[in-house]
């Protein structure tokens, strides 16, 4: 794959084993055989300060009114500066033609929503733009004298929502205060990945808190009283 | 300096200190430059030379042909490593183009009289490098076809490019470079191509010479207009030896990337870049005097005084090394010491000890005189400059993005084939245009040359 794998949401694991460096950890170690295990899913963080952004020469990635990080991808000339300058290292080039346009019966398998990118352009998590203009312009419609009725909290679905089974991913508008996820963002062990570096994600992750049974847990893993 | 007039008038330092060997007349001076166009055979050896470096430069066509027709990823870059050996050259070739800046522009101003000899060709070698480097940041975008929309052209759409990206500033620093290279060495050249007019046999050539003078005449007005164009168009290109590789370093310290954000980059790439440029001028002025018997005019004391100029250049850059180090350190920003524990220790440490040898440690030599006026020593210490220079922005470009913020994005740089083959595939575009610049223009300025003669006869 030569890290060029195309997926817009990379899966981070993180291992713990209680041991302090890697010269501590001998094959052999049973601590290896065990190690708490963390799980985190990074898509673009759509920063509201991006840092690729800034760096783009040719304004092929710019900021929605609404707050989303949008890769214009006819405008990208491919350059790769705003994934060398994305600290979540979340975007990704199709450094080839990765995608086959001819074979027809291909064309049935791809999201008619979702634009095919060619080779040289970036591209990355869009927070499923498409399915946010599909309900605007519902709400659009169902609203009166031409004003849209409002897009509802939780009417949004991302794909990622929508397949998570324990419903760990909530989208919504974070402005309202009354919504699911400006709840959850309230919430004190809601964190910025990499918050130092003032890049202002609007994705935010909640803290996992676990509280094993000390029986289980091994005697390093404990919280320091 | 009175106190060793005995010693300065020692045959030995007599030697060290001429800029052009006695016994030249206007007359011999002309001859012996304008001969190498005008009327020596073309050698074996130009022709062996020559082939080379063209098979070099198809290389890069063919490379360049293949990149386009498949795209970028037959390079080794990859996320996280979106740029790799095509920025490394565009910055290494940028910086070689510098010392020929330096020499004729600010050496003019200073009124170095040492500068005579050799700014002809190092003003070539400013403009092929930074031909070479332009190529790059053209075809290192996943469309180069589109690449012209970082310029601010008037379109349709109503886009213009996006200000605040250094990319947008490198399109302005290096063509305003490339640009004001170009005049200053053709301004330059009038005189010359107006000699090589009057003294050519052939038809051709005093055609093309003669339409390339520009109805040059040698007046005493036309002498006055040209002294002043000069003396304007180096007053224009001194800022640029200064902004252009700031301009380009800003590309990494605009970054947030640990190891390109760093404000000691301006100054430390500029003196980097002076130190290659001398480096690369060696490089080409050592076997250039040997094939073409110029000793005379590039004389030991040139020789010495670009090493000394690259030892000094040499000491603020190893300044520069340390104090990343040392700000890396003291900031205590987890990232930064991280970086300095990856530099050291991580699996690339190998390139930054070679670095470190090459740039820092080696051209110590360059202390002793009796090393910087032994002509193989210094051929040898300039391929190692060029060689650490090369591999300092390998360092920072490609490993520091090897390994930064997320572990979970840390990947692997792995040079392919198509890599190296454009990166020396433009060592033969430069060497092919620097055969023809030696055949086709006088290396030396034949009119300043003249007029070092005149100053020098004033001494004796
Ligand atoms: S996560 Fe990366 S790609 Fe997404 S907005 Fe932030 S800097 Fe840009
Ligand atoms: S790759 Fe595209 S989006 Fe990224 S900086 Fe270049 S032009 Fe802009």
């Amino acid at each position: 794959m030569r890290g060029r794998e195309m997926h817009w949401i990379r899966i981070d694991r993180y291992y713990d084993t209680g041991l302090k460096t890697q010269e501590d950890t001998p094959a052999e170690n049973p601590e290896l055989a065990n190690p708490q295990t963390f799980f985190q899913p990074v898509p673009c963080q759509q920063c509201e300060n991006a840092p690729c952004e800034q760096v783009c020469p040719v304004g092929a990635t710019v900021h929605s009114a609404e707050g989303l990080n949008d890769m214009v991808y006819n405008r990208c000339i491919g350059t790769r500066y705003c994934s060398n300058n994305c600290p979540y290292k979340v975007r990704r080039f199709n450094f080839l033609r990765f995608q086959d346009w001819e074979t027809p019966s291909l064309k049935l398998m791809r999201n008619p929503e979702v634009t095919i990118r060619s080779r040289g352009v970036m591209e990355k998590c869009t927070y499923c733009v498409q399915r946010i203009n599909n309900v605007r312009i519902t709400a659009e419609k169902e609203g009166e004298n031409g004003a849209s009725r409002g897009i509802r909290d939780g009417e949004i679905v991302t794909a990622c929502e929508q397949a998570c089974p324990s419903e760990a991913i909530v989208f919504g508008d974070a402005n309202n205060p009354n919504n699911r996820v400006s709840k959850l963002r309230a919430q004190q062990r809601n964190y910025n990945l990499l918050g130092e570096l003032n890049a202002r994600p609007r994705t935010t992750y909640l803290g996992a808190v676990r509280n094993p049974h000390p029986d289980l847990a091994g005697p390093e893993k404990k919280e320091p009283a | 300096m009175s106190a060793g007039d005995t010693h300065v008038n020692s045959p030995e330092i007599q030697r060290l200190a001429r800029v052009i060997e006695p016994g030249h007349s206007y007359a011999t001076v002309t001859d012996k430059i304008a001969s190498i166009v005008l009327t020596r055979p073309t050698s074996l050896g130009w022709l062996a030379g020559f082939s080379i470096a063209f098979t070099l430069m198809m290389v890069l066509m063919g490379s360049i042909a293949w990149l386009v027709t498949k795209g970028v990823g037959i390079w080794g870059i990859n996320i996280p490593i979106g740029w790799g050996f095509a920025i490394v050259n565009f910055v290494w070739w940028i910086g070689i183009g510098h010392a020929g800046t330096l020499i004729s522009a600010i050496l003019f101003l200073l009124n170095q009289k040492w500068r005579t000899s050799i700014n002809r060709f190092a003003e070539a070698m400013t403009l092929f490098a930074v031909a070479c480097a332009g190529i790059f940041p053209l075809i290192h975008t996943g469309r180069p076809w589109m690449a012209y929309y970082m310029f601010p052209y008037p379109s349709t759409m109503g886009i213009w490019p996006q200000f605040r990206s250094p990319l947008i500033w490198d399109v302005f620093a290096v063509s305003t470079y490339g640009t004001v290279s170009a005049l200053f060495w053709f301004v330059g050249l009038i005189p010359d191509l107006a000699t090589l007019r009057d003294r050519a046999t052939n038809k051709a050539a005093q055609i093309i010479y003669g339409m390339l003078a520009m109805g040059w005449r040698g007046s005493a007005r036309h002498w006055h207009r040209y002294q002043s164009a000069y003396l304007l168009l180096a007053g224009l290109a001194t800022p640029l030896v200064l902004s252009v590789h700031s301009v380009i370093s800003f590309d990494f310290s605009i970054a947030i990337v640990p190891g390109w954000h760093t404000t000691v980059f301006p100054p430390y790439f500029v003196a980097g870049a002076i130190y290659s440029g001398f480096a690369m001028v060696l490089t080409i002025a050592i076997p250039l005097r040997k094939a073409y018997d110029l000793e005379d005019f590039i004389t030991m004391r040139h020789l010495e005084n670009m090493a000394k100029v690259m030892l000094a250049t040499g000491l603020i850059v190893a300044y520069g090394y340390f104090f990343e180090f040392f700000m890396s350190l003291y900031s205590g920003n987890k990232f930064d010491v991280f970086l300095v524990q990856q530099r050291l220790h991580g699996p690339y440490s190998s390139y930054y000890y070679a670095l470190i040898l090459c740039n820092i440690l080696t051209p110590q030599v360059l202390w002793f005189q009796k090393m910087r006026t032994n002509v193989a020593v210094l051929f040898v210490m300039s391929l190692v400059i060029n060689v650490g220079m090369w591999l300092e922005r390998f360092v920072i470009v490609v490993i520091s993005l090897t390994r930064d913020f997320m572990p979970s994005a840390w990947g692997r740089y792995q040079p392919t084939f198509w890599d190296w083959s454009t990166f020396i595939g433009t060592l033969g575009l430069f060497v092919s245009l620097l055969f023809l610049f030696v055949r086709a223009l006088p290396a030396i300025s034949i009119a300043e040359m003249r007029e070092l003669v005149h100053t020098s006869e004033d001494h004796e």
